[in-house]
């Protein structure tokens, strides 16, 4: 049996090891120069002018303040979209409702329209001159060109992905658990605590770990909201366009490493979490 | 605690899993809901518990009418047909689960809890295992552990979606008499799903047979096996054979077979349903019947010998099913390809316009 399915395998095609090796040697080329070279890149143009230079631009006074306002963006955005997010994984996969197709599909705009877009939106409701933006005018209220716009913004975009990893979980694991927790006399909330969140728990992580990437890293959607003012509503990657156009290229690649630095411990607190998965999936 | 059910109805948008029925069970008996695939045993258990709602009737647990009772109260153990253990828990900590759960005024002390955990644990004889998680367990340990987490809270009502599905011949063997030994040990009121009709006539104080959302006949298992009152029943509980006869001048024909009536049977048309074990097997028509088989295939089935015969001659929807003792086939020595005819003993007879059979005796 495993002679013959041997012989047979020499047969399939792309077995040729000339091809095999074509192919993974032009997959690895690719890699290094779209992905790890201009990684590299940064890195040495952040250090070109010496690393005292490299960490007194990331001091300047402007750098800081866009590091402050990114990490407050994100520590906001986070929270609110993780709490959504279970919400919006719990109500579809747990309830029949009508509409809860038409919702899942909702869930995806975030995803299907350009950042910008969201961006210009957000500016027509809650501008000055805007629907709700006029009126909040009046109560003295500026939502955009400042902070909580770029917070709005930043929900908006990074809403759908704390739901996205949850619910093919949730679906997966059907709701069995939950009945089991409930007759033995659990309360909502333990039912919650103690069932639900350790079995997602890992999902729930990741999730996280995706929303905050993408809080930290948007571009498209704050930069139409937050009117650019540096010191004030300038986030990192604003900031890294800011200083490039200002012909600094070495700080621009100076805070440009920050969030490549976070984009480095994303992937490896992801792969973390991958490998986690996959160990409690084997036991399982 | 005793369980009514009156005029409970389920419908899934469109389809009726359930037709208004009713059901009487008595406090500390054993009921098992027998019937096929998609036959609303499990919408009936769900409703039990509260899991599902009905749409119309109500159900009361002893005098408490129970129909509106949110599931957490009705307080009901209940076993899951994949156990629906937790994953991340150990096995101590799912049995101590409804114990943790309860409100701090009537929770244990943890001590307590954990004396608690450990008996129950002797009593499904898995206590060298609570320190396991789920995944470390075989089917038939696993299944034990979601008895004994439903246990634990001490419900007088016990209700297990077919709690041995899962598991091989022999283990589902020993956890049925080990369940029926805690049945009659704790005394609670258990209702259990299955289509294994074995499972159902061996456990079941009284069984219920359900087809198409609709409760067939509830009757003791003996009963239910010498009397049955519907031609699904006989179908769904027998190995019957049936034969389907045109009476005419004291016989019921099939193209070239016939069979007498017996004496003081009227003569209709209508379908005798025969069970396996009914039967003479010959090498010649017999003066009471005249049903030639040709011999298929031969299964040895424990004590006894299964023919399979294919009709010669007489129309017949599935093939025949005889069973005889293996001293009966060894001194015959019957043979694939073989013609055999056969008389049958004892039978029921369904009229074509009437539901309910008649004994036959020859
Ligand atoms: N949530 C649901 N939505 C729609 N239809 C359902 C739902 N639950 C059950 N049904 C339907 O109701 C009918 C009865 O289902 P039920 O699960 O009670 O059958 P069962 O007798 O337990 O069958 P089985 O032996 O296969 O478990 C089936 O036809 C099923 O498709
Ligand atoms: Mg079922």
């Amino acid at each position: 049996m495993s002679s013959k399915k041997q012989a047979s395998s020499q047969l399939r095609v792309g077995d040729n090891p000339l091809v095999k090796w074509l192919l993974v040697g032009l997959t690895l080329f690719l890699t290094a120069i779209l992905l790890v070279v201009p990684l590299i890149a940064i890195f040495q143009q952040a250090f070109v002018e010496g690393a005292a230079h490299y960490f007194n631009s990331l001091l300047e006074a402007d750098t800081l303040h866009a590091i402050g306002l990114t990490l407050l963006v994100a520590a906001l955005t986070v929270p609110v979209n993780l709490v959504f997010g279970v919400m919006l994984a719990w109500s579809v996969t747990r309830f029949e409702f009508p509409g809860r197709k038409l919702l899942m599909t909702l869930m995806d705009i975030p995803f299907a329209v350009s950042p910008v877009v969201a961006g210009l939106l957000y500016l027509l409701l809650y501008g000055n001159n805007g629907w709700i933006g006029a009126w909040l005018y009046e109560q003295d209220i500026q939502l955009m060109f400042a902070w909580p716009g770029i917070v709005m913004v930043t929900v908006f975009v990074t809403c759908p992905f704390v739901a996205r990893e949850l619910i093919p979980l949730m679906q997966q694991q059907g709701r069995e658990d939950e009945e089991a927790a409930v007759i033995l006399g659990a309360s909502g909330w333990q039912l919650f605590r103690r069932v639900t969140l350790p079995n997602i728990k890992w999902a729930l992580i990741y999730g996280v770990i995706l929303t905050n990437a993408r809080a930290v890293g948007e571009f498209g959607a704050v930069s139409v909201v937050s009117g650019n003012i540096r010191g004030e509503t300038n986030t990192l990657p604003l900031h890294v366009q800011l200083q490039y156009e200002d012909y600094q290229a070495a700080a621009a690649f100076a805070s440009a490493s920050l969030l490549a630095f976070i984009a480095l411990l994303t992937l490896l607190f992801k792969a973390f979490i991958e490998w986690r998965q996959e160990r409690q999936e084997a036991t399982l | 605690m005793s369980i009514l059910i009156e005029h409970i109805s389920k419908t899934f948008g469109q389809f009726q899993a359930l037709s208004p029925l009713s059901l009487d069970i008595q406090e500390g008996e054993m009921i098992g809901l027998l019937g096929p695939s998609g036959s609303g045993k499990t919408t009936l258990l769900r409703i039990i518990a509260g899991l599902e709602g009905a749409d119309t009737g109500r159900i009361q647990f002893g005098d408490r009418d129970v129909t509106n009772l949110h599931v957490r109260d009705r307080r009901v153990g209940f076993v899951f047909q994949n156990y629906a253990l937790f994953r991340h828990m150990t096995v101590a900590d799912n049995v101590a689960f409804g114990l943790d759960v309860l409100p701090r005024k009537e929770r244990p002390s943890p001590s307590e809890i954990k004396k608690r955990v450990m008996h129950l644990l002797d009593m499904v004889q898995l206590a060298h295992l609570a320190n396991r998680f789920p995944s470390q367990l075989s089917g038939g340990q696993k299944q034990r552990i979601a008895l004994a987490r439903a246990l634990a809270t001490q419900p007088e009502v016990l209700l297990l979606d077919e709690p041995f599905g899962a598991l091989d011949a022999k283990v589902r063997k020993e956890l049925r008499r080990w369940l029926r030994g805690l049945h009659e040990e704790l005394g609670f009121t258990s209702v259990f799903v299955t289509h294994d009709q074995e499972e159902a006539l061996e456990l079941s104080d009284r069984v219920v047979v359900m087809s198409n959302g609709y409760i067939e006949q509830v009757d003791k298992p003996g009963d239910l096996y010498a009397s049955p009152n519907s031609r699904f029943v006989f179908d769904f509980l027998g190995n019957a054979n049936v034969f389907e006869g045109k009476a005419d001048q004291g016989k019921w024909l099939n193209q070239q077979a016939s069979l007498q009536l017996p004496k003081g049977i009227e003569q209709q048309d209508g379908q005798l349903y025969v069970r396996s074990h009914e039967f003479f097997v010959s090498d010649a028509p017999t003066e009471q019947a005249n049903l030639p088989l040709k011999v298929v295939a031969i299964n040895p089935i424990g004590a006894e010998v299964r023919l399979e015969l294919s009709p010669i001659g007489w129309q017949s929807k599935d093939i025949w099913e005889i069973d005889l003792p293996h001293k009966a086939f060894d001194q015959h020595g019957y043979e694939k390809g073989q013609t055999v005819f056969v008389t049958p003993k004892a039978g029921y007879f369904f009229a074509d316009d009437l539901a309910q059979p008649t004994p036959l005796h020859w």
